[in-house]
């Protein structure tokens, strides 16, 4: 029997949270969980910093990946047999879902925006280069890595497969946001998923959606919009992202002066520090390691270094307020400049924040040069995007969707002597 | 701070004026290629390269007023027309973000189609690939758009100029 028909003896079950229960059938599957690749997801959280606001979201990766597996597994469950549909692309399908976020890194987001990393090239790096998840897929063919890579990339031929697992109403999205709800103990975010994967209809390039399910669908973008402000871009989350963000900034710039000795060598970040990061290298870190650097830092005599690793390991975070660049952006030059008469580095100390920073985004109607919409499948066959059906979906697309925060690190404000004039100046742009 | 913005609102002082998003996205996308520091991330979508981080920092712009957007009727369908403001004039003084002259490629840029672009971009997309997998590539993940030998020839044409900026 040809590697990827094989069946385990009996059906394995991963118990979870959010789907009750994972259903793993295929030998192909089962070994790729097993791998050190997929296992080390395990160490790396879901949400980031997110732990710092939300306790309870300390979810990781791996929980994710099988969630996105399950779901697609379920879809697919429900498109045998249906027009467009072909079976022989059921194994990369569900290969592509377990395995799209392999090469996410730890606290992802921040590290790639430091170091100028995509996940989505490690991911790559991981499926094509010589790994044990490698192994496996090549099992199938010489060509399969290939052909999963592909998907996750967007650039497989068949964008019905690639729509699964990457649109706008995707396996990907239906699970992070209900599980990052669960997680994090909120009420939005839940939607009734088993009615949107009973409307799913497959199409020549895409997944559309019978018109009958619509207000499922609704319910679902207005969860996405709704995480989007209450979790996402909760300010004591991105406060901590700030920091983190702050300490990477710091310890490099330490690493690459002449005068700074460190006293515990950074040699895990030596290869992000000089923009030559193997595929190796990239593994060992996770975020089990990067804590244990912070921690150690702490005892650093680079004060400013010290103080940003006790700050993120004590979750003593920086304060915000709103903040217009439109509006104020003279009183941010006066502000920067204010913050160095006083001594304080507002390289470290003092950021802007703005949502186009985020990773996750709200549902786009689409136009010519945009992304795939929704597409709702009428009942004459005809297909209709979404938020020209739905009244709810219009009202939340194209409104307002912008957010800029000022972060600042406030004590250090407050221990200035009072007859400062940096110290009036700056309490008086952040109002004190 | 906010230098990433900045960077955009040199791009839209330079180019005096984009209409078209997709023309946008796909002009962005090549002078990142070529070596220009725009830091936002693209990946793979229905018309080739596309950035949400790009969408949404130019919404971003247009909020804050620094950047003007037009919603114009051209030929029976809307198109939007960008442009810095003198507000965003004024930020962009005060930033300094220093970024190098964009203009010689954005020229070259001007006189092509946005379907012309987003073949540049998508075949871009695919540069590690050889010249013969990256065609075949194109026409896999684009098989609608029906590009041509010529259009090809064209493509590696201003590829080569636009490497050579």
């Amino acid at each position: 029997m040809a590697y990827q028909d094989e069946k385990l003896d009996e059906e394995k079950v991963f118990k979870d949270p959010v789907h009750r229960y994972i259903h793993v059938r295929d030998r192909i599957i089962w070994d790729l969980v097993s791998t050190a690749e997929f296992q080390r997801l395990r160490r790396i959280k879901q949400l980031g910093t997110t732990f710092y606001t939300f306790h309870g979201a300390e979810h990781s990766r791996f929980n994710h990946s099988l969630g996105v597996y399950e779901i697609v597994r379920r879809i697919l469950e429900n498109f045998k047999g249906q027009t467009y549909w072909d079976e022989e692309e059921r194994i990369l399908c569900l290969c592509a879902a377990l395995l799209h976020d392999l090469g996410h890194g730890p606290y992802s987001h921040s590290f790639e925006k430091v170091f100028d990393l995509d996940h989505e090239d490690f991911t790559r790096a991981i499926i094509l280069g010589d790994t044990e998840v490698n192994q496996i897929l090549r099992k199938v063919s010489d060509q399969f890595p290939q052909d999963v890579a592909d998907v996750i990339h967007k650039t497989y031929s068949n964008k019905l497969v690639v729509s699964l697992i990457s649109s706008q109403i995707d396996a990907d999205r239906m699970d992070y946001l209900q599980r990052d709800a669960y997680f994090t103990g909120v009420s939005y975010g839940h939607f009734d998923m088993e009615r949107i994967l009973r409307v799913m209809r497959p199409k020549e390039d895409q997944v559309v959606i019978k018109e009958s399910g619509m207000h499922a669908v609704e319910d679902y973008i207005m969860s996405r919009y709704q995480m989007y402000w209450q979790v996402y871009f909760h300010p004591v989350t991105r406060s901590a992202e700030v920091i983190l963000s702050k300490i990477l900034h710091r310890a490099r710039d330490l690493f690459f002066s002449s005068d700074y000795a460190f006293e515990f060598e950074p040699k895990h970040f030596e290869s992000f520090f000089h923009k030559d990061v193997s595929l190796k290298d990239y593994l060992k870190l996770d975020e089990n390691v990067v804590m244990y650097y912070f921690h150690t830092w702490q005892e650093e005599s680079d004060e400013i270094l010290a103080d940003l690793c006790r700050r993120f390991i004590n979750r003593d975070l920086f304060k915000y307020i709103e903040f217009n660049p439109g509006t104020q952006y003279r009183e941010l030059m006066d502000l920067k400049e204010s913050f160095i008469e006083a001594g304080i580095d507002p390289s470290y100390y003092l950021e802007m924040d703005s949502s186009s920073d985020l990773p996750y985004d709200f549902y786009r109607p689409g136009e010519e040069e945009e992304r795939l919409p929704i597409h709702l499948q009428l009942p004459s066959g005809e297909l209709k995007e979404l938020s020209r059906q739905s009244e709810i979906v219009e009202a939340i697309s194209g409104k307002k969707r912008t957010d800029h925060k000022l972060y600042y690190a406030k004590d250090l404000i407050h221990e200035l002597p009072d007859d400062s004039k940096a110290k009036q100046r700056i309490l008086e742009i952040l109002k004190g | 701070m906010l230098e990433d913005h900045a960077k955009l609102m040199a791009f839209f002082k330079q180019a005096n004026e984009i209409v078209g998003r997709k023309r946008l996205q796909k002009m962005v996308y090549i002078l990142k290629k070529s070596g220009f520091p725009f830091s936002e991330r693209y990946s793979f979508h229905f018309y080739g390269p596309y950035s949400e981080e790009l969408s949404t920092r130019i919404e971003e712009l247009c909020n804050l007023g620094f950047i003007g957007e037009a919603k114009e009727k051209e030929k029976g369908y809307f198109q939007y027309r960008y442009y810095l403001t003198e507000q965003g004039e004024g930020f962009l003084a005060e930033a300094d973000v220093g970024v190098s002259d964009m203009t010689g490629l954005m020229e070259e840029m001007d006189s092509k189609s946005s379907k012309f672009l987003e073949l540049v971009s998508t075949m871009l997309y695919f540069e590690e690939f050889t010249q013969e997998e990256v065609e075949e590539k194109v026409l896999t993940v684009k098989s609608k758009q029906n590009y041509t030998e010529e259009d090809f020839s064209e493509a590696w044409e201003f590829i080569r100029k636009m490497k050579a900026h």
